[in-house]
């Protein structure tokens, strides 16, 4: 499939998402200890858009991600989310953040001594104070739509990689985010398991879901990405449509990145 | 002369009485007391971490005999005038509250990192995190190392007839002071100790068992 033909594939792009920053990401460091891993990164992040950070395993995209989720503290710059501004320190703006920011991890972490639709229900019971009933009819929605209605009283150990995702995805998705982010998704499935993840987010893709991914499926990348940011050294190094990124790559870091077969 | 007979077997049986209730004081008492030291051993506030590691110290380096004579004898020098039962569960609950905290702070630090992490992400509060996330993960590595300290506790409790109870080992020695007939006494001792401890190594099993469903 050739680049141009690939960008077209996503009729959403369309109808035109239109310049509305969700998540505005503006000269961010953030250091480990002695290691300075995002040397400030500036990012923005348009609603309704896909984007896919990809880079070297060290690059910074797993940790710009965990700081745009409050899940890693900065070190400097300004995070803002849904026109808030993002700060650990501050509970008001964490506990905002997390009724708009839905995330799933690479290793899944669901909830190993609660059922699939448990793990579904616990936040919107617990946080949003929904009745046990309408928790249930929620759950049985997202579980429909990652094709997993048969599974809500399972537990997750009695899952397949794919599906502990997918259920991963579903917990995020009832909590109605108006941004998902993917940190990793699908490396530790197998090509098969892969599929069946990506065939979700494509679905999400498609109705207009803002999402964030950091990945290595360059091929969906690609295919489905509004924006592809290449980050090296924790920079940004190279960001833009697809198209150009795949076709012609600016520097010679993102080209031999992109020859290295990942 | 004497001979072991049904009514020094009541009389044991009778004396189990203060071993039961001494063990269920330090159970009661010990076990909520510890979930406070766990929790603060693993809080986010330098100074609850400090403290409960302090008191945890002090405790674990101090033998029960001497908690006990401290809460007994020590108390009573200072004008308060303890009764044993009172001084009894205080000093269980003091020796095993710190036993148990340091067990449930290994539990609750084993539960993965990555749990914290969603259950932050769905929005749950540090208290929603505990009491439906972390805990219940806690709680069924725990109880295997709690089963095992709370039949400690019960043979332990047999320290406080220093202090003036005639608990089962207590009762057990004045048998045989009247009877000359350590075997048959002792065995008897031993055997309703067993009855105590085993239903707790049951229970555990079963409770492992029934946490068990779904890993």
């Amino acid at each position: 499939m050739s680049v141009t033909e690939a960008a077209g594939t996503r009729p959403r792009n369309e109808t035109a998402p239109g310049a509305e920053p969700i998540i505005v990401v503006d000269n961010v460091s953030k250091s480990f200890g002695p290691l300075q891993v995002l040397h400030g990164v500036s990012l923005t992040i348009e609603r309704g858009t896909m984007v896919a950070i990809v880079g070297r395993s060290g690059s910074g995209k797993s940790t710009l991600l965990r700081c745009m989720n409050a899940l890693e503290e900065i070190n400097g710059g300004t995070i803002q989310v849904c026109g808030n501004r993002v700060a650990m320190d501050d509970r008001a703006s964490v506990k905002r953040l997390r009724s708009e920011v839905g995330m799933v991890f690479q290793s899944y972490n669901l909830f190993p001594h609660l059922t699939v639709l448990r793990n579904i229900t616990l936040a919107l019971t617990v946080v949003q104070k929904k009745s046990r009933a309408d928790a249930d009819a929620i759950a049985h929605k997202v579980l429909g739509l990652v094709g997993l209605a048969d599974k809500a009283e399972a537990y997750p150990e009695q899952l397949s990689g794919g599906q502990a995702q997918r259920v991963a995805i579903a917990r995020s998705l009832a909590l109605s985010p108006k941004v998902l982010l993917f940190d990793e998704v699908t490396s530790a499935l197998d090509p098969e398991l892969t599929g069946e993840v990506l065939k979700v987010m494509e679905d999400l893709a498609r109705d207009g879901m803002t999402m964030v991914l950091v990945t290595h499926e360059m091929a969906f990348a690609r295919r489905l990405a509004d924006i592809v940011v290449f980050m090296h050294q924790g920079k940004v190094w190279e960001a833009g449509p697809p198209a150009e990124i795949f076709a012609d790559p600016k520097t010679p870091e993102l080209r031999q990145f992109l020859s290295s077969g990942l | 002369m004497i001979t072991f007979s049904s009514t020094h077997l009541i009389y044991l049986i009778e004396a189990a009485r203060w071993t039961v209730l001494l063990s269920v004081l330090a159970f009661i008492g010990g076990g909520a007391f510890g979930l406070v030291l766990a929790l603060g051993r693993v809080s986010q506030h330098k100074w609850l971490r400090w403290l409960s590691a302090a008191y945890i110290q002090i405790i674990q380096g101090t033998p029960l005999l001497v908690v006990l004579f401290l809460a007994y004898f020590g108390l009573s020098i200072l004008g308060l005038d303890i009764p044993p039962i009172i001084a009894a569960g205080l000093s269980l609950t003091l020796y095993t509250s710190a036993f148990l905290g340091e067990i449930w702070r290994g539990c609750i630090l084993s539960v993965p990192k990555t749990q914290w992490e969603a259950s932050n992400c769905i929005g749950l509060s540090r208290m929603q995190q505990y009491r439906h996330v972390i805990l219940p993960q806690a709680a069924r590595i725990a109880i295997p190392p709690t089963v095992g300290f709370m039949v400690q506790i019960i043979k332990n409790t047999s320290i406080t007839s220093i202090i003036g109870f005639v608990e089962l080992a207590r009762a057990g020695q004045i048998v045989n002071n009247s009877t000359f007939e350590p075997f048959i006494t002792f065995v008897f001792v031993a055997i309703i100790y067993f009855a105590m401890c085993y239903p707790l190594s049951l229970a555990s099993r079963h409770f492992e068992r029934k946490l068990n469903v779904g890993n």
